[in-house]
């Protein structure tokens, strides 16, 4: 296979742009995908990148079928992908919930817009609930949210990798600004980093002569009981359950000595970041806790946090109307320090944002 | 000054309109709106449009419009007209939202002969999102998703909708291709499309051929030439299954 990055190099890509590149990177063999706004250009780069390395694309009727080609894709044993955003995630949930009743290593890369319904085309924090727990099931997923371009380019290698070690649904939640912004980053090959790519391998259409060789292969998602869905079900939530912790991740500083944790994901960490520098300058003392994964959650990591920082307040800010928070609460149920938000549904949130609140509710 | 003679239908405080210069949407929207004249149906008149750009108008006619999701415009008009069979509902949406991911509701309003008037605008791509493929993307043709060329081996040829729904629909359907090209011929269908529904007789269907200089990347002569020269010669105008002339209007 022709390598996609011969040597560790800098580059200044937008999002989407580097989620091509990444996924070629991480050996990538198909994208399917139907336009939408903020993720077209990642179909666009794919569809120009791919052919000079082998790589296949389809654009589908829908996102429906976008989700359900990559389920076949991968059932057959090929490193396949979609993006999406807004309306088409909330259609890409039938085929996200038969990947995690199958356990297909499918990857999804969500460019979340505002909603509900068409909302708009640029950017917010509002498909959070739909990427962890969407559908009929009970959030059998790996869900990154990512903060910079270093971190798309990352996770995206990462995902791909998580799908077809634990064989979850694996998910890189962006959003529009990181999608359409232009921002430097080190592109590298995987392998020379280290970075183990996991092997890919076919569900259906194995070698041998049935019979002879091999059993024949019946996979399936419906059962004729209640007692054999309760054990199915039982058992992928202790699979899940056992794996999460070597899946979590979070980042965290100036939790120690912090009165005042402020709580982020995705870009809007960024603003924390700034927001926390600038408080400790004015003498404030304000930590940061942000987890990567929102799925499974660094619940015990948040708890931690709070005990040994014994800070009175938590602040929660997200671009949507409290999706996070409650995401956060069900997780951390029992904590007793006080909870603050700042909810600004589809629109950015600035480190100036956030330094208000925190001087409001302190 | 003359100024040209703007249809009662139309709201005036949205215009000038929000498309491109040199869209077809405007005049596809000028010849329905001097027919919803014509036939006196502006107050019961139901306007739907699509997520594309036909969503530009949603505020473009006085008459009581909504705006579905891409690709939804048809069941949405389906269950208007359903609960009340004395409205007009008028279906309008893009060769992506039509062909494509409504394409279910298409096929299946069609054979179900549902009594609602639909009017799909064919750009050869999705206007909207910037330019990328769509099902009538002509072979060769270049998008920002088949950025070396339709290729017919891997992606199939252009959808022929009219000619499909002509085979599925039953009597009393009314189906027709238009070219913005054309105007009186495409004010002459989109009239019958919409008599059809008010004397009951079933399902309406016309696609119009329309330009989209923006994603083509064309000056006005070129995209003249691309409408009349490489669209129409592939997709071919003319009323292909009605109930008020035996053998249709070529
Ligand atoms: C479920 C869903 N998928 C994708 C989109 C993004 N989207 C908006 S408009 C559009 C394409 C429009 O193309 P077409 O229907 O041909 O209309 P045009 O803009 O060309 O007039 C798409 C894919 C969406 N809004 N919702
Ligand atoms: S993008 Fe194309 S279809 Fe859309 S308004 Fe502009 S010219 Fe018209
Ligand atoms: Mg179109």
């Amino acid at each position: 296979m022709l390598k996609v990055v011969d040597e560790t190099k800098k580059a200044f890509l937008t999002g989407n742009e580097t989620i091509a590149w990444a996924a070629l990177a991480a050996g990538a063999d198909i994208m399917f995908g139907y336009p939408i706004t903020p993720q077209n250009e990642v179909m666009h780069y794919w569809t120009r990148l791919a052919p000079r390395y082998g790589r296949e694309f389809l654009q589908t009727e829908d996102e429906i079928s976008a989700g359900f080609t990559v389920c076949g894709a991968v059932q057959a044993g090929k490193k396949a992908f979609t993006a999406t955003a807004g309306p088409g995630n909330v259609l890409m949930q039938e085929p996200f919930g038969m990947a995690e009743a199958m356990r297909l290593p499918l990857f999804a890369i969500i460019q979340q817009r505002g909603g509900p319904s068409s909302g708009t085309v640029i950017y917010s924090q509002q498909e959070v609930a739909l990427t962890t727990y969407g559908g009929n099931g009970e959030g059998y997923r790996i869900v990154y949210s990512s903060a910079s371009h270093q971190e798309i380019y990352d996770y995206t290698i990462k995902g791909f990798n998580m799908a077809w070690k634990y064989r979850w649904p694996t998910f890189l939640l962006g959003d529009g600004y990181q999608a359409k912004m232009r921002e430097p980053l080190e592109m590298y090959d995987p392998e020379e980093k280290g970075i183990k790519i996991e092997p890919t391998y076919p569900l259906v259409g194995l070698p041998g002569k049935i019979g002879e060789d091999r059993e024949p292969q019946h996979l399936c998602n419906i059962y004729s009981l209640e007692e054999e869905l309760y054990d199915v079900v039982m058992k992928l939530s202790a699979e899940y359950e056992s794996i999460a912790p070597e899946i979590i991740e979070w980042q965290e500083h100036h939790c120690e000595d912090a009165d005042i944790i402020i709580l982020t994901h995705g870009i809007v960490s960024r603003a924390a970041d700034d927001a926390v520098k600038a408080l400790r300058a004015q003498g404030i003392k304000a930590g940061y806790f942000r987890p990567i994964t929102l799925r499974p959650y660094p619940a015990q990591q948040l708890r931690d946090a709070i005990a040994k920082s014994g800070a009175k307040t938590l602040l929660v800010a997200e671009s949507s109307y409290g999706q996070f928070e409650r995401l956060t609460k069900q997780e951390i149920y029992g904590e007793t320090i006080k909870m603050e938000h700042l909810y600004m549904p589809g629109v950015g949130i600035i480190d100036y944002d956030i330094i208000s609140k925190v001087k409001s509710v302190l | 000054m003359i100024t040209p003679a703007v249809p009662k239908s139309w709201y005036l405080p949205t215009k000038p309109h929000k498309f491109c210069p040199g869209c077809g949407h405007g005049i596809v929207l000028k010849a329905l709106g001097e027919v919803i004249d014509e036939l006196e149906i502006q107050d019961q008149t139901i306007f739907g449009c699509d997520i594309g750009c036909s969503l530009l108008s949603w505020d473009f006619f006085a008459c009581d419009s909504t705006q579905t999701h891409h690709g939804r415009t048809i069941p949405v008009m389906v269950g208007i007209k359903r609960s009340r069979p004395e409205l007009i509902t008028i279906g309008y949406m893009g060769d992506g939202g039509g062909y494509s991911i409504g394409s279910q509701h298409l096929l299946n309003s069609a054979v179900r002969n549902e009594k609602v008037t639909l009017i799909l605008v064919n750009n050869t791509n999705y206007g909207m999102t910037g330019g990328q493929m769509a099902p009538t993307t002509l072979p060769g043709q270049k998008t920002e998703t088949s950025p070396y060329g339709r290729d017919p081996e891997t992606t199939g040829y252009p959808t022929k909708g009219p000619e499909f729904l002509a085979e599925v629909t039953s009597e009393g359907a009314y189906v027709a291709r238009a070219t913005v090209s054309k105007y009186k011929q495409l004010k002459r269908f989109l009239k019958n499309a919409l008599r059809n529904q008010i004397e009951g007789n079933g399902f309406s269907f016309v696609e119009v051929l329309s330009t989209c200089p923006t994603n083509w990347r064309t000056n006005a002569q070129q995209t003249w030439h691309f409408l009349e020269d490489e669209m129409e010669p592939y997709f071919p105008v003319g009323e292909l299954k009605s109930p008020f002339s035996k053998g249709g209007d070529k």
